[in-house]
């Protein structure tokens, strides 16, 4: 019913929404066995589309919109409320750097301005061969173990200038990273 | 009833209630953002911190939030307490920490919430000395601006446009200090009720774009009480004038009526009273010949005519009660006809006929809000009186407040309430020639042509009373169960409501729908009115068929003139050629001797006459409009016009010595339908020792000077003989009488806010009463069910259907330059399967050929419009080329339309093409 009050003017005339494909159509349909509404599918439907696109397009964001009868702007909330979203392209590996406090006590400031200056990327930023986009999150969960990152589904511990350059090469060498310290 | 202490002072409360709606219902100072009296409490915003104690042995207290807290019997709270004032003062400190000041170069600025709260908080140093959140602003069409950076994020915005008005187009977006209230991208804001941000924002972030174009502080504006003309709802309005232009118009709170809200018609359509189109002078001479006459001239010209015999009179529906009875007493009752089509002339007189039944009681829009099954007939109300649609939303929401009692959870825990109820809604179901923007909160809807909708109501009434005529055809099994489950809605509710009018087009639907209420009233044993709310055209439609006699229908006048019968016609604020079909207007007005057109706007009537009077808008004139329910309401004038358009009473009275009251008192005499319209009248003429109720405030600027580029003296402000207002600073308070009161304004509540200052409790009703009074007096029994009548045969493959817009269907509004960025244009609607048949696209042209008369509309393509029918908009002026119900041929023309369907606010749009 929601769509139906989506009129005309609910997407600015440069937007078209593209097609979800089958596999991204399969996930989501999945996920509404899961819910009592197909309106509660709205954020899992963003994860399933930013796992296949790499991130959530406009375009994506309204073929979501359309397949699944939420209006568009009560969607982009949901997009936008989650960082972990990304409403931009990102680099083939997301870093996400901790900032918090166990890790600034134990120097992350030091690691994160090694990675800023080996990169020339700063936070928010993706390289230019696209490889890697740099985003701040706040605690890990591996406090004892500070400074850490997590780089794409990877943890990081114990980071050093050192390690940081070995995880680095690792990734462009697309070896898959290690756990653990 | 209970008892509470707040600082020292025992109070007696409603204990259902929270702290804070008491505290504010008491007068007392609380300063809030979140909630409001409409939409509750969900404790976002934390500035209405109190000190609640256990007993009166508990020195310590606890903070606790006034608006999400009951009102317990033996409560003990403290406002003054210095803990809870530190803690307001933090709260709003750090709202504000990316608030950018910005109040000399802001709209709100002066009538300001935000200004107000922070006052009241004690929070004026300001301590965050870092970088300010910034966010981009988004256009959101020509009515509403926006400035992201004055946000405190109280989320007021998108729980009235989402959860009160049902809008879709505007969310909160990102989080914490990120959070963002707009559209995913840029676009006109979608509902119709859209203005009422600029009211529910406490701060600057959501501003009246209209006004933001001339400008003026509201203690700079000249205004008075006034009745918007938009439709006939009748909502309550205060409209502002600086430097002989209307400025904008807000809401001006009537416990009955509008409430805290208006439509946007209302609040953004006044444009057409600053248009440079406006009539300033009356004119003599047709053509090549027309003149400018002076006011003088114009009045010996008007009375030569009046005075010289076979004088007709055509009144107007958008006119007030006293321009139409001066018109009506200078042509005399028998040559006074009744100005709008002879299809609406037959169902207003139906509601007339209605209007005195005792089982039947129409309903105020508080008590539509009440109801808790509802049933509509034919009528699309969001665009016929869209004040009405936004209480059916109201309607629907009764069911969870219904589960919310029945847990225990105080209604206005709305969080609370919200999550409880989840989709579930009281019963709506909408039975209506097209989707409509109300089909989300219905349980069923069905799309028919009139004709169709009629047989589904009769075999509704007959399902309710057996005793009711038998329906002319049968049913399926589907629409039987149908019915049978409205009925049983309708029967089991505990105020149910059928809503139908004159939109449908339809004499026979407007009966049937009678029949359904009558039923519904027998079937709950006929003890108990039944709300029935006949929605009709425009603000006046009742006053003038009050006024006018059961036979003198514009056709009758028409046909008159054609035989050459009528000396002069003397028309009043109305386009003929929106109200009959051009030829017969035009074979009228071949045969009349004389034509005298009194308008504010040219018309093409006004282009054919030859006499033009000049007339006055609303604003620059006092007048009396009688809504939907019978309810007479005074309009008072706001400025005065300062060119030589005078007020069309004004022009017909044949005595100077005329005044207002006069012909109301007159009329009460010889007019039945207008008993009681005298009581109206401000009682307080009593104005002592000739003092008058001001309409600046005591802060208006640079009258001495307003006129200095013109004359270095000061000018002698302008007199107002006719009411009890004057057009000046001085004068009695009009704090003392609502039917004078122009704006709400208390000592530290400078916004609209204050209006809480003016209520018996928030939420409630005037103090002083709510201005007008209904007119309708029910003591007559039924005459009996209609019985049906077939349709007259018409041939042609296609029923049509009239549609409505919010912009297009009021000749006003749609004159002014801002709303004219929303208009479409004239076009049919057809179902995808009959637009394929005919091989027509989206703004392709058909030619719609009825009995008489063929024309050209562009297409658009509607999902939900029932093949076989087509769904036609004509804008105000035009006349349609069939009637509701009608049959019509349609044949793909050559070319393409100029409709501006991106306009459309419609669900169901096929937008390929487009
Ligand atoms: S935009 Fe206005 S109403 Fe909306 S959250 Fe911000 S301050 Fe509140
Ligand atoms: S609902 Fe009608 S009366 Fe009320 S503001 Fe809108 S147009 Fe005016
Ligand atoms: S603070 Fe960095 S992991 Fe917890
Ligand atoms: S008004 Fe009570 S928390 Fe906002």
């Amino acid at each position: 019913m929601n769509s139906n009050l989506i009129a005309s003017s609910a997407t600015s005339d440069k937007i078209q929404a593209r097609e979800l494909t089958a596999s991204e159509i399969e996930e989501i349909e999945h996920e509404k066995t899961l819910y009592p509404d197909k309106q509660a599918v709205g954020l899992e439907a963003l994860k399933i589309v930013q796992k296949h696109q790499g991130w959530v397009s406009d375009e994506s964001l309204l073929a979501i919109s359309r397949y699944l009868d939420i209006p568009v702007s009560e969607l982009e909330g949901v997009a936008t409320f989650f960082n972990l979203v990304f409403r931009r392209p990102v680099g083939k590996h997301v870093m996400l750097f901790c900032d918090s406090v166990s890790c600034w006590i134990m120097g992350c400031e030091n690691i994160r301005a090694h990675i800023s200056q080996k990169l020339g990327i700063d936070y928010g930023e993706t390289t230019a061969d696209g490889e890697f986009t740099l985003l701040p999150v706040p605690c890990l969960g591996d406090c004892d173990r500070a400074p850490v990152m997590m780089v794409d589904e990877n943890q990081h511990r114990n980071l050093t200038a050192e390690k940081v350059d070995a995880i680095i090469q690792q990734y462009r060498n697309n070896e898959p990273g290690e756990q653990g310290s | 009833m209970a008892k509470i202490v707040i600082d020292g002072v025992t109070y007696e409360v409603n204990g259902d209630n929270n702290l804070l709606q008491e505290c504010l219902s008491k007068g007392l100072d609380l300063p809030y953002f979140c909630w409001h009296p409409c939409m509750g409490s969900v404790g976002a915003c934390r500035q209405c911190a109190v000190k609640q104690y256990r007993d009166a042995d508990d020195q310590k207290g606890t903070l606790v939030m006034a608006c999400m807290t009951k009102a317990n019997d033996g409560s003990i709270i403290s406002i003054e307490d210095e803990e809870a004032k530190k803690f307001r003062a933090n709260v709003i400190e750090s709202l504000m920490i990316s608030h950018p000041h910005d109040c000399p170069v802001c709209e709100e600025g002066g009538e300001c919430h935000l200004q107000d709260m922070t006052l009241m908080s004690g929070h004026n140093y300001r301590r965050y000395d870092r970088k300010k959140v910034t966010h981009r602003n988004q256009y959101l069409g020509p009515f509403v601006g926006h400035e992201m950076n004055r946000c405190i994020t109280c989320y007021r915005c998108v729980r009235f446009y989402d959860d009160y008005a049902g809008g879709t187009d505007l969310a909160a977006q990102a989080s914490h200090h990120h959070t963002y209230f707009g559209r995913q991208s840029d676009g006109f804001l979608e509902s119709e009720f859209s203005g009422n941000l600029v009211e529910m924002c406490p701060t600057g972030v959501f501003t009246d774009a209209t006004f933001s174009a001339h400008y003026s502080r509201k203690w700079d504006l000249q205004t008075a009480p006034s009745v918007c003309v938009g439709c006939a709802v009748g909502c309550n309005t205060t409209p502002g004038e600086r430097y002989g232009e209307l400025r904008r118009i807000v809401n001006r709170y009537h416990g009955d009526v509008n409430g805290y809200f208006l439509c946007d018609r209302g609040r953004f359509g006044y444009g057409f009273v600053n248009s440079a189109e406006r009539l300033a002078e009356s004119q003599q001479g047709k053509g090549t010949g027309r003149r400018t006459v002076s006011e003088d001239e114009a009045v010996l010209e008007l009375n030569r005519i009046l005075d010289g015999g076979q004088v007709i009179g055509i009144g107007s529906p958008r006119a007030s009660v006293e321009a139409n009875l001066a018109l009506l007493q200078r042509v005399g009752g028998d040559n006074f006809y009744a100005g709008v089509s002879d299809a609406e002339f037959a169902q207003l007189q139906i509601l007339k006929q209605l209007s005195g039944e005792s089982a039947l009681h129409a309903p105020s829009v508080r008590e539509i809000e009440e109801c808790d099954a509802v049933l509509v007939l034919g009528e699309d109300v969001t665009n016929t009186a869209p004040r009405i649609a936004l209480a059916l939303r109201q309607s629907a929401r009764n069911r969870a407040d219904e589960l919310a009692a029945a847990a225990g959870i105080p209604s206005w825990q709305d969080a609370a309430v919200r999550e409880l109820a989840q989709r579930e809604l009281s019963p709506v179901y909408l039975l209506s020639g097209y989707a409509t923007r109300l089909d989300d909160i219905a349980r069923a809807t069905v799309v028919d042509s009139a004709p169709g909708l009629t047989q589904l109501a009769q075999a509704l009434a007959r399902t309710l009373d057996s005793a009711a005529p038998t329906p002319a055809a049968t049913l399926q099994e589907e629409q039987k169960q149908l019915l049978g489950s409205i009925a049983d809605d309708l029967k089991g509710a505990r105020r149910p409501l059928i809503v139908c009018g004159t939109g449908s087009g339809s004499e026979a639907l407007l009966k049937a729908a009678a029949n359904v209420a009558r039923a519904l009233a027998t079937a709950r044993g006929g003890d108990q009115a039944v709300d029935f709310c006949c929605v009709v055209p425009e603000v006046n439609s009742v006053g003038l068929v009050l006024m006018a006699g059961e036979t003198q229908s514009l056709g009758l006048a028409l046909k008159k003139m054609q035989a050459g019968d009528v000396q002069a016609a003397v028309v009043l604020e109305n386009d003929l050629f929106g109200r009959a079909p051009q030829s017969q207007v035009e074979a009228a007005l071949a045969g009349v001797g004389q034509l005298v057109a009194i308008d504010q706007l040219p018309t093409r009537t006004t282009e054919l006459a030859d006499l033009v009077i000049a007339g006055t808008s609303f604003a620059e004139q006092q007048g009396t409009y009688i809504n939907y329910e019978g309810r007479a309401q005074t309009s008072m004038q706001v400025f005065m016009n300062n060119q030589a358009a005078r007020p069309a009473w004004k022009w017909l009275r044949k005595e100077s010595e005329t005044t207002l009251a006069g012909l109301l008192q007159t009329a009460e005499t010889t007019l039945e339908g207008l008993a009681g319209i005298t009581a109206i009248l401000p009682v307080s003429a009593a104005a002592v020792a000739g003092m008058k109720y001001p309409r600046q405030s005591h802060r208006y600027s640079g009258r001495t000077a307003i006129q200095a580029a013109a004359n270095v003296h000061e000018g002698k402000q302008p007199e107002d003989r006719d009411s009890i207002m004057a057009f000046s600073m001085e004068g009695m308070s009009s704090q003392r009488d609502t039917a004078v009161l122009p704006n709400t304004w208390a000592p530290r509540w400078n916004s609209n806010q204050s209006v809480s200052k003016f209520l018996d409790e928030v939420g409630g009703h005037l103090r002083q009463g709510n201005p007008g009074r209904l007119l309708f007096t029910r003591n007559g029994s039924s005459a009996g069910y209609f019985e049906p009548e077939s349709a007259a045969v018409t041939t042609g493959d296609f029923t049509l259907i009239p549609a409505y817009q919010l912009y297009g269907s009021d000749e006003l509004s749609a004159r002014a330059e801002v709303v004219n960025e929303r208009l479409t244009g004239a076009y049919v609607a057809l179902a995808p399967h009959d637009a394929q048949q005919l091989g027509v696209a989206a703004n392709d042209l058909v030619t719609v050929s009825a009995d008489q008369e063929a024309l050209d509309y562009p297409v658009c393509i509607r999902r939900s419009v029932k093949p076989g029918t087509i769904v036609a908009f004509t804008p105000a002026g035009q006349f349609p080329v069939a009637g509701a119900g009608d049959q019509v041929s349609l044949s793909k023309a050559q070319g393409s339309g100029q409709a501006r369907f991106g306009n459309l606010i419609v669900s169901d749009l096929q937008q390929e093409g487009i």
